[in-house]
């Protein structure tokens, strides 16, 4: 059985994979005609409705019955409770395509894993508010954990908290001295619960900034992935060309505007990367991570801002505008480009 | 300090005269029928009744009775009249409303009739505080006649059971579906909403029924929202009687206990949907 979801920025992308001995009891297939697997999606809302109040869960409910009935387009979700109670869940459910983010940890230069209760336990130093934070490999062995703050003005009034783990925390240390990256850490939080409490190691996978955060968690039974965005870094990515043949357009300002001559320009002259002056271009924000492939309706790899409930309308009208402009023959992003997440189907 | 001494001026007499060493007693069931502003409240010398009505469609009612005050006196065969339910809470409850051991404010309830204001005197700590409500002319009252003879199906549960059910009632469904019948479901609370249908179950043997007396397999449904107050009720009770007549009307009867071990009684009637339901998945 596989549980995925992904924000509405694609910014964050969540998957679990439990095997059918994580069950008491797994059928699959049952009822299609075609034979096919059943892929289909439900509303979150309604999907968490079900499961309300967690320690009223644990309490009463005995066993939990899950069921699809294709016909219907029902998925029922069974509760058998204490006192024989049995409430019974029919949630509409809508078919859909699969839902699956590309990533590929093996070429992913840093790795790390540590028991999940390490990382929950440095998180609680952060504000519950707090969107994104920083991981890095410093020196000594040690890894860091700092919160981002974005802009340089703030920098002077906001309070910076900087944590550093020893190696000897983690069960595994693999990473590329000085590199760090930055990522929402609410979207974390909720897995770093669920990691504390079913007591299994988290291993993260990262490589360059730009490129998503894999964080894992592995058991006999069960397998987790939660893909994050991370902020790319406008200095080292000068400094360092990606290796991935996919430009990083710069642009030092969070301003931006619908002006194509500029656009084109900074397209053009970012395309020779060794070059050591990129000019900066005010059309798009330091924020812009792989811009989108011309042929599809991709959204902009933004980094989530948590701060701000889902992409700002013009920021989305941007990202469809930049797709437009991009036609294959011109120079610009390269066709390797990591589609985080592809759309199941048109808006929601 | 016994309130009576602060009577004012004998050579008044009052229809009603109350005393409560607790006020809780009386405030704790009226918040279980306060769905609506307005009450109506009628006294013998059984004890006190107050009403609530919405819609013309449900009426909860709460059940005083005698025993429960330290003095209860009505002179006339019944006296009646209609209160601001808010404002007597509020006055009740003057004093705070967390409940805390060994604390407790006294009451005094007086009214000399009709046209005249109902008289609260509280007392807590030494401090007393004089309250007078504005009464109104009592409205006609909706008459369920549900009795015994007619009722259909029975139910008694165990207030516990239910809590969790009514507090995570699907309200983006309009309506509440209750099947009572003595084959499968037994008893069956469900609901539609934006998210799909749901159900609970009880089957007649569980521990938490206590009685099962359904002869007939009934399925009506009510609107939620009416229903929704009922929960206030259900959340201080410890048994609760789920009864249903011929034509679907709804008599939901609430065991509570008060904090001195008293029982008293809050009933909720309601009225089904016209449409005939229709059971869905």
């Amino acid at each position: 059985l596989s549980l995925r979801a992904v924000n509405s920025s694609r910014s964050a992308f969540a998957s679990f994979l439990l095997a059918p001995l994580f069950f008491q009891l797994y059928e699959a297939g049952g009822g299609r005609h075609d034979g096919e697997l059943c892929r289909c999606k439900v509303l979150m809302k309604s999907f968490l409705g079900v499961f309300r109040s967690l320690p009223s869960l644990e309490k009463t409910v005995e066993k939990c019955l899950i069921l699809l009935k294709p016909r219907s387009s029902r998925l029922v979700v069974q509760l058998h409770c204490k006192h024989g109670v049995t409430k019974t869940h029919n949630l509409a459910f809508q078919e859909c395509e699969r839902l699956q983010a590309v990533f590929d940890t093996q070429s992913y230069s840093s790795s790390l894993c540590a028991p999940a209760r390490v990382l929950a336990d440095a998180v609680v130093h952060f504000a519950p508010t707090l969107a994104e934070v920083t991981l890095g490999a410093g020196p000594g062995d040690k890894i860091s954990l700092r919160n981002y703050v974005e802009d340089e003005a703030e920098a002077n009034k906001t309070m910076v908290t900087e944590l550093w783990l020893a190696e000897d925390e983690f069960q595994a240390v693999a990473v590329t001295p000085g590199s760090q990256i930055t990522f929402c850490l609410k979207e974390l939080r909720g897995l770093l619960t669920f990691a504390e409490a079913s007591n299994l190691p988290l291993t993260i996978h990262y490589d360059v900034p730009g490129r998503p955060v894999v964080f894992t968690l592995d058991d006999a039974v069960l397998e987790v992935h939660l893909v994050l965005a991370t902020l790319s870094d406008l200095e080292s990515s000068l400094q360092r060309p990606p290796t991935n043949n996919v430009s990083n357009l710069a642009a030092p300002s969070d301003d931006f505007a619908d002006d194509l001559e500029s656009y084109m320009i900074a397209l053009e002259t970012s395309t020779d990367q060794e070059a050591s002056g990129v000019p900066p271009s005010p059309t798009f924000p330091l924020r812009t991570q792989r811009p989108a492939e011309s042929n599809q309706e991709e959204e902009e790899e933004d980094e989530d801002e948590a701060a701000v409930p889902g992409t700002p309308p013009h920021k989305k009208f941007r990202s469809l505008f930049f797709g437009s402009v991009l036609t294959p023959g011109e120079p610009g992003p390269a066709p390797t480009q990591e589609v985080l997440a592809e759309d199941s189907e048109g808006e929601y | 300090m016994p309130l009576s001494a602060q009577h004012p001026a004998s050579g008044e007499s009052f229809v009603l005269s109350a005393s409560l060493d607790n006020a809780r007693h009386l405030s704790s069931l009226l918040r279980a029928v306060h769905f609506q502003d307005h009450a109506t409240c009628f006294a013998t010398t059984n004890g006190l009744r107050v009403t609530v009505e919405a819609a013309k469609c449900v009426q909860a009612n709460a059940f005083i009775q005698a025993e429960i005050f330290q003095e209860f006196a009505v002179q006339e065969e019944s006296v009646t009249f209609r209160i601001n339910l808010s404002v007597l809470l509020d006055c009740l409850t003057i004093f705070g409303s967390s409940s805390l051991p060994g604390t407790s404010t006294a009451l005094r309830m007086c009214y000399r009739g009709y046209g005249y204001p109902l008289m609260l005197f509280l007392e807590e700590g030494g401090v007393v505080t004089v309250c007078k409500i504005n009464t109104q002319e009592p409205e006609e009252l909706l008459d369920f006649d549900f009795c015994s003879t007619k009722v259909v199906n029975k139910i008694i549960l165990q207030s516990e059971g239910l809590r969790e059910a009514f507090a995570e009632l699907d309200m983006t469904s309009e309506v509440l579906q209750i099947t009572m019948s003595p084959d499968k479901p037994y008893f069956r609370l469900s609901t539609f909403g934006n998210a799909g249908s749901a159900h609970v179950d009880y089957p007649k043997d569980s521990d938490l029924v206590e009685a099962f007396y359904c002869n007939q397999t009934q399925t009506n449904r009510y609107k939620i929202s009416l229903l929704k107050p009922s929960t206030k009720a259900l959340v201080l009770s410890c048994k609760v009687s789920i009864r249903t007549d011929a034509q679907g009307f709804l008599s939901l009867q609430y065991m509570i206990r008060n904090e001195d071990g008293q029982v008293c009684f809050v009933e909720y009637y309601c009225c089904p949907n016209e449409d005939a339901a229709e059971a869905e998945l």
